[in-house]
């Protein structure tokens, strides 16, 4: 099981069959991206490489920062301006991952990238874009196995 | 600073526009600028005034073949986007302009060699804080006619590739260092652009297509540069007989350019089947 905002989301992306709605809907997702930029406090330029999404050519940073709720607030960061496609997919992850059970995070399959951005998106830009998927699952796995040890 | 373009030695400089031109053709009726990008958020995000939008999936590709659009298909995709024979078409986008060269290089196989590259491609217009839109323009149909494409002149199918490597001839593969030694294949969990085997092509150079712009703004090193990289580095020659791949061909259509336009190779094809098509066909020889 999935985020059930994710969930919710990608119900209704699948009932996008226009190209244009889908970009809009995606412009205007990074647009905010602002909301989910990691605050200055918690990290600023030069990043620690070890928050680096693999593989991703738009230069994306990602942070996993413990609630109090024993659930994570994700964070991220997009250094280059042009990586749109990136901060769109970082207010989504933020919208659906942050405060969500560590579980259900952990289970999201990185397919979601397709299902977002349609089949059309290039190997290279994919590639990058599962990364950022896949840093935020590594994230609630890490956390869920910490847990555990601390229980 | 990048020098201007005409004092950087190119063999055919008017291949190449820069930002300042383009500003001053805006408005210009022979001349379309085109966009074409590998993130599909980014045209429709803004973009330079009056520029359309080629994109290489949804217009260039056939939609259910590899292959590119077919004679009518490009016909048509001229037409709605207001583009005559005899129009300057401009092409830029993200990426160091892959995609701009790449589109650029479909042009060609449709006989459109009235075509240019903004150097420094969208990267350059946005760091000269140049105007954007998200205005989306319209223009006047065109009836524009085609000729037959043109497959053999720049570009090389896996059989010529073959018989490229049995006469030892030259290729340059401009993907990663990772990729051209096989330690990387393709992305996990996406088969769409992945191979079953990792490597080279037997007997290619690995030049890396980023290694011919300047990495601060994306433009084209000068041609003394491209010649210490492609001629003193690795041995090719003018004269050469060379084809160049990547992964599909889009890499690859950046260092084609560079080859063809700017250091002036008259025989230099583009594979664009790559390393999609030749990591995964029986047979044939690869090296690590």
């Amino acid at each position: 099981m999935i985020p059930d905002r994710l969930d919710e989301l990608l119900e209704d992306f699948s009932f996008i069959s226009d190209r244009n709605e889908r970009v809009a809907w995606l412009i205007d997702a990074a647009d905010r991206f602002d909301e989910v930029r990691v605050p200055p406090d918690v990290a600023a330029p030069p990043y620690d490489e070890a928050h680096r999404v693999p593989a991703c050519e738009s230069d994306a940073f990602v942070w996993a920062l413990p609630t109090d709720g024993g659930v994570l607030d994700f964070r991220f960061d997009v250094l280059n301006p042009q990586g749109l496609s990136a901060m769109a997919l970082a207010v989504i992850l933020n919208d659906c991952c942050s405060g969500a059970p560590l579980q259900q995070v952990a289970a999201i399959p990185q397919d979601i990238v397709l299902k977002i951005f349609g089949r059309e998106v290039s190997m290279g830009k994919g590639q990058g874009l599962m990364g950022l998927v896949t840093m935020v699952t590594h994230a609630a796995r890490e956390e869920l196995g910490a847990q555990s040890a601390g229980a | 600073m990048s020098q201007n373009i005409e004092d950087r030695g190119y063999v055919h400089p008017e291949k190449l526009v820069s930002t300042e031109w383009v500003a001053e053709h805006l408005d210009d009726p022979q001349v379309r600028i085109v966009e074409s990008n590998e993130d599909p958020l980014l045209y429709p995000s803004s973009h330079i005034p009056g520029a359309v939008q080629i994109d290489w999936t949804v217009d260039l590709n056939d939609q259910l073949r590899r292959d590119y659009l077919d004679q009518s298909g490009f016909e048509s995709l001229m037409s709605r986007n207001g583009i005559t024979r005899d129009m300057t078409v401009v092409f830029y986008g993200d990426r160091s302009n892959w995609w701009a060269c790449y589109a650029l290089w479909v042009f060609l196989l449709y006989g459109h060699d009235n075509a240019r590259v903004m150097d420094g491609g969208r990267t350059k217009w946005e760091l000269e804080g140049r105007e954007l839109v998200r205005e989306v323009p319209v223009y006047a149909h065109t009836d524009y006619r085609a000729p037959v494409r043109d497959d053999e002149t720049e570009r090389a199918f896996r059989e010529d590739v073959l018989a490229h490597v049995e006469a030892g001839r030259r290729m340059v593969d401009v993907r990663s260092p990772e990729e051209f030694s096989g330690e990387l294949l393709h992305m996990p969990g996406s088969a769409q652009e992945g191979a079953l085997r990792g490597g080279h092509i037997p007997g290619a150079n690995s030049v890396p297509w980023s290694r011919a712009t300047n990495p601060e703004d994306g433009t084209f090193l000068n041609a003394a540069d491209l010649r210490a990289i492609y001629e003193e580095e690795q041995g090719l020659s003018p004269d050469d007989d060379v084809i160049t791949y990547c992964r599909i061909g889009e890499r690859s259509s950046h260092t084609w350019f560079a080859l063809k336009y700017l250091m002036g190779y008259d025989q230099v094809r583009n594979y664009d089947g790559s390393w999609t098509e030749w990591g995964n066909l029986v047979n044939v020889p690869i090296e690590r």
